[in-house]
């Protein structure tokens, strides 16, 4: 079992964490049509803005409430109304998510009541869902912003589904599944997951779906609100779900209220890549399809042909690379979810975690290959990476990396340094071994580098 | 200081402002008093714009006293550049968690410095409060004199959490900060007649290296830059200098006047941007000595450098003649890109005046002529619309314009504080230059607004479809 350390440190010195708005507005950005509404100083947008547009290279729809210091001394209710009826008429989104932040949290807002009176007063946001979340700064970290808005997400009522044409033929023919896609997973990997899903004959349900909205496309008409993600009809009809598949430990709880909802079952899959990661997924999914059949007769698990195939071409990606993980010490900075997948997968391929550092609290941290975690930040990562072969952090482990003469592999927020976060993908088979050959690719050419004979190679 | 009601009316009707001269003499005069709308405000905060005004004294630590998305979700993102300390990069906060906010951030404040000092020894630290902080009441001002005296190290409050106001009003109020803790604490080793400063210059880019060898070169010196790759030293014995140079920006004007209340330094306001921005800045200057010695070799050093300029605009000249350009970006750039694009034989066909100043707008109006089209609000809608009816060939704004611009397939170019290239000086023209010609004549234009072989067989057979439909 893993030792969890957080240290008392007053200072935090190059931080990792970044904070839960900024998380939640991630969320929130998977839905279509959807403005993120952020209730407090007009910095805090911001700034989450500018993180997000410089990760994705996107334009990034988000709004604030402009908070001055005379409305957060009277209260902020006045601000709210105004931004959700500006945000209407001038954007006309399907769906506004509203969080708070630092400032109005310590205030104190009574947001359900400030809501209520607000749609009390204005009948014509009868039909407009708006999803509340609570996001201090002070607590928490992006998982955990991101975390509280899918539980939003999957607890607003957004009434029964009255189709005004006909259901399309998919629906109810093929058995339906909600999949719960956790902060560790980007545009790019939810596009591969809902792939796999759907090779299997399953529909999905993504919940958030961030490859239809920030996975980089264009589109003919110039838009302020996203033009992708999870739709109100597909939200309208989670009950429809014969089971819930949430990938990464914190979308446990967002499972949970599902089937508190609806009653639907589910599992939760800690880590997509790797071998016995994706293998255990598809299993499921397999099963999924064959609990349909008649019991009496039992079918055989039909795993995608194109799916079997790419399973012997890691095991090969894996026989290739091996050579360059085995016994490098590797440290890591990185959200639970995503430091919980990656270390094992390292773990698998014969490398040493020689340190770990992560952001906030979870049962995955005490299930790491590795006798200590800390929750701390780059300064911590810093410590411990002495003598170190790789380090994997976001982009601001660049000048760590330079003082350590190590090399940098990016994962995480905020990637500026790099381009196509969007469409990158690290699950699955296909991921895993994308992952594997990056990865593997950088420690091979770490070893041309530092072997004793390359100099006078290159000078005969 | 203290951050009352009083001060902030004071620094947003500073005298100097343009922003402040009422409209034809009626009311007040909206740009810097205006309040940020709910729902369509997009600009930072106070806080933000403090930071913009300070972080670029390289040597110094930079401490956010606050929950962590003011420092977690910024650290280490602005563009300014050192030539020597990295400090300034790195994040510092005091991370604040519920408890903090509960029982108060004092005392971990107190050991955040002690912690800072004693590992890292910046030449000062900074200390910055939030909106949270100063909500919960933290006396910032207390707690700093206190680790200052303890630590010896100077310790200087920031008091502009996000709330106060803009990003404008943050700048002025980090430049309140140096005015009351910094300028005029130590003496400079040397003075010489010619010692002048930078102000409100944070070497973007590198910006400033174009321009601080032609200073050096015309025989000024630069005594201290605020705070482009400054040193802290060079900010304290900034009052002996014998004039102030404000760089395109009336952001820290309070500083410029202050100065000149206090320890009778001049002040001028002139651009680097510009062939024509350039020469006229390095006469200014020269005029303001009255040297005749030191005219002659500022305008031999025009000469040869215009000359120089030529040779190497002479292609792009060629290349961008008779362009259209829609130009949204804020205050005096408005105007002084607007004269450097059209050195280049650019026509400016638009440009907002959102937070220009009356004398702004007087020149814009001047460059733009009679067909020009001033944008005095500019929603992404409206920029769309702008360059369509103009039939603009590019767009040039700050970054937050980019995705309008690309996404609408529309050749684009930053020139705010997130780029990456300078463009200042004689130097910063000709990297101008080749980046608006890359810009325009990027082979990809054809490509992204090209349509699928397929649509474009669908669309000729529109009507057979059609037909075969029916």
């Amino acid at each position: 079992m893993t030792t969890i350390l957080s240290p008392n440190k007053s200072l935090s010195v190059n931080p990792l964490k970044m904070s839960q708005p900024l998380g939640a507005a991630l969320a929130f950005l998977g839905l279509k049509g959807m403005m993120p509404l952020f209730h407090g100083a007009q910095g805090c947008t911001a700034f989450a803005k500018v993180v997000l547009v410089r990760h994705f290279r996107e334009s990034i729809p988000l709004s604030t409430t402009a908070m001055t210091e005379v409305s957060t001394i009277l209260g902020g209710e006045d601000h709210v109304e105004q931004a959700i009826l500006t945000i209407v008429d001038k954007y006309k989104p399907q769906v506004i998510g509203l969080l708070t932040t630092g400032l109005t949290e310590t205030r104190g807002d009574d947001m359900g009541g400030i809501l209520q009176v607000i749609r009390e007063r204005n009948p014509k946001l009868n039909n407009l869902p708006i999803i509340f979340v609570s996001t201090p700064d002070y607590k928490g970290s992006l998982q955990d912003g991101y975390t509280a808005a899918i539980e939003s997400i999957v607890s607003t009522d957004y009434g029964s589904f009255t189709p005004d044409q006909p259901l399309m033929a998919s629906v109810g023919m093929q058995p339906q599944v909600t999949i719960l896609c956790s902060s560790s997973l980007s545009p790019g990997d939810v596009e591969e997951l809902k792939a796999i899903v759907e090779g299997f004959g399953l529909t999905p349900i993504m919940i958030p779906d961030l490859s239809r909205s920030l996975d980089g496309h264009l589109e003919d008409n110039p838009h302020t609100v996203t033009t992708g993600g999870t739709t109100l009809t597909q939200l309208q009809q989670l009950n429809r779900s014969c089971f819930t598949l949430a990938v990464g430990e914190s979308m446990r709880k967002a499972a949970q209220i599902l089937e508190q909802r609806f009653g639907t079952k589910y599992e939760v899959f800690s880590r997509l890549a790797g071998l016995d990661g994706v293998d255990a997924f598809l299993w499921r999914l397999s099963q999924i399809i064959t609990s349909r059949c008649d019991h009496h007769f039992p079918i055989i698990p039909n795993i995608p042909a194109y799916l079997q195939r790419q399973r012997r071409q890691l095991q090969d990606t894996i026989l290739d690379t091996h050579f360059y993980f085995g016994g490098k010490k590797v440290v890591l900075a990185l959200e639970p979810d995503l430091l919980h997948q990656t270390a094992w997968l390292l773990n698998s391929m014969g490398a040493k975690i020689q340190g770990a550092v992560t952001t906030t609290k979870s049962p995955l941290l005490e299930d790491l290959p590795i006798e200590t975690v800390i929750i701390g930040d780059l300064e911590d990562l810093e410590d411990l990476a002495v003598g170190c072969d790789l380090v994997i952090t976001n982009s601001h482990g660049g000048p760590i990396a330079k003082r350590l003469h190590a090399p940098l592999y990016r994962m995480g927020y905020p990637v500026f340094d790099q381009l196509g976060n969007g469409q990158r993908c690290l699950v699955g088979y296909r991921g895993t071994m994308q992952f594997l050959f990056d990865v593997g690719n950088i420690l091979l050419e770490e070893e041309v580098k530092h072997s004793p004979c390359s100099s006078t190679y290159v000078n005969s | 200081m203290k951050l009352t009601k009083g001060k902030i009316n004071e620094l947003l009707t500073q005298p100097g402002c343009e922003h402040n001269h009422k409209k034809e003499g009626e009311g007040k005069n909206k740009s810097c008093t205006q309040q940020a709308q709910p729902g369509s405000a997009q600009g930072g905060c106070a806080f933000d714009g403090a930071s913009i005004a300070l972080v670029p004294i390289t040597d110094a630590a930079h401490l956010v006293h606050g929950s962590i998305a003011c420092s977690g979700n910024t650290w280490g993102s602005r563009g300014s550049l050192s030539s020597g300390p990295n400090t300034y990069k790195m994040g510092f906060t005091t991370d604040l968690s519920e408890n903090d906010v509960i029982f108060g951030g004092e005392k971990k404040l107190y050991q955040a410095i002690g912690q800072l000092i004693t590992r890292y020894h910046p030449a000062a630290v900074f200390v910055y409060s939030t909106c949270v902080t100063a909500l919960i009441g933290d006396d910032l001002d207390a707690v700093c004199k206190a680790a200052s005296n303890k630590f010896e190290t100077p310790i200087v409050p920031v008091h502009a959490p996000g709330f106060v106001g803009s990003k404008n009003l943050g700048n002025r109020l980090g430049g309140e900060a140096l005015l009351d803790y910094v300028v005029g604490t130590r003496e400079p080793e040397y003075t010489t007649p010619y010692d002048i400063n930078l102000i409100g210059e944070y070497n973007i880019a590198g910006e400033m290296w174009g321009v601080i060898p032609l200073l050096e070169k015309a025989g000024f010196r630069v005594l201290s830059k605020i705070t482009g790759d400054a040193r802290y030293n060079e900010v304290c014995y900034a009052h002996r200098a014998k004039l102030n140079v404000m760089i395109c920006s009336k952001a820290l004007i309070n500083m410029a006047t202050a100065m000149k209340e206090r320890y009778d330094i001049p002040f001028i306001e002139e651009s680097f941007y510009g062939v024509a921005d350039m020469n006229r800045c390095l006469r200014n200057i020269a005029a303001f000595f009255g040297d005749a010695a030191l005219q002659e070799r500022v305008e031999n050093l025009i000469e040869e450098q215009t000359l120089k300029l030529d040779i190497a605009l002479a292609p792009y000249r060629q290349r961008l003649e008779g362009k259209r350009m829609v130009l949204y970006t804020g205050g005096v750039k408005s105007w002084s890109i607007v004269s450097a694009a059209q050195d280049l034989g650019i026509e400016v066909v638009a440009t907002s005046t959102k937070k220009s100043t009356e004398e702004d707008k007087a020149r814009i109006k001047q460059l733009l002529g009679q067909d020009g089209i001033m944008l005095e609000k500019g929603s992404p809608e409206e920029l769309l619309r702008v360059i369509e009816k103009t039939k603009a060939d590019l767009l040039v704004a700050g970054g937050r314009n980019q995705y309008t611009a690309l996404k609408a397939r529309i050749p684009f170019l930053d020139v705010n504080q997130e780029r990456h290239h300078p463009y200042a000086g004689y130097v910063g023209m000709v990297e101008m230059a080749r980046e608006l010609d890359e810009a325009v004549h990027s082979p990809i234009w054809r490509q992204v607004r090209q349509a699928a072989p397929w649509e474009i067989w669908q669309q000729e057979h529109e009507s057979l479809l059609h037909l075969e439909a029916e």
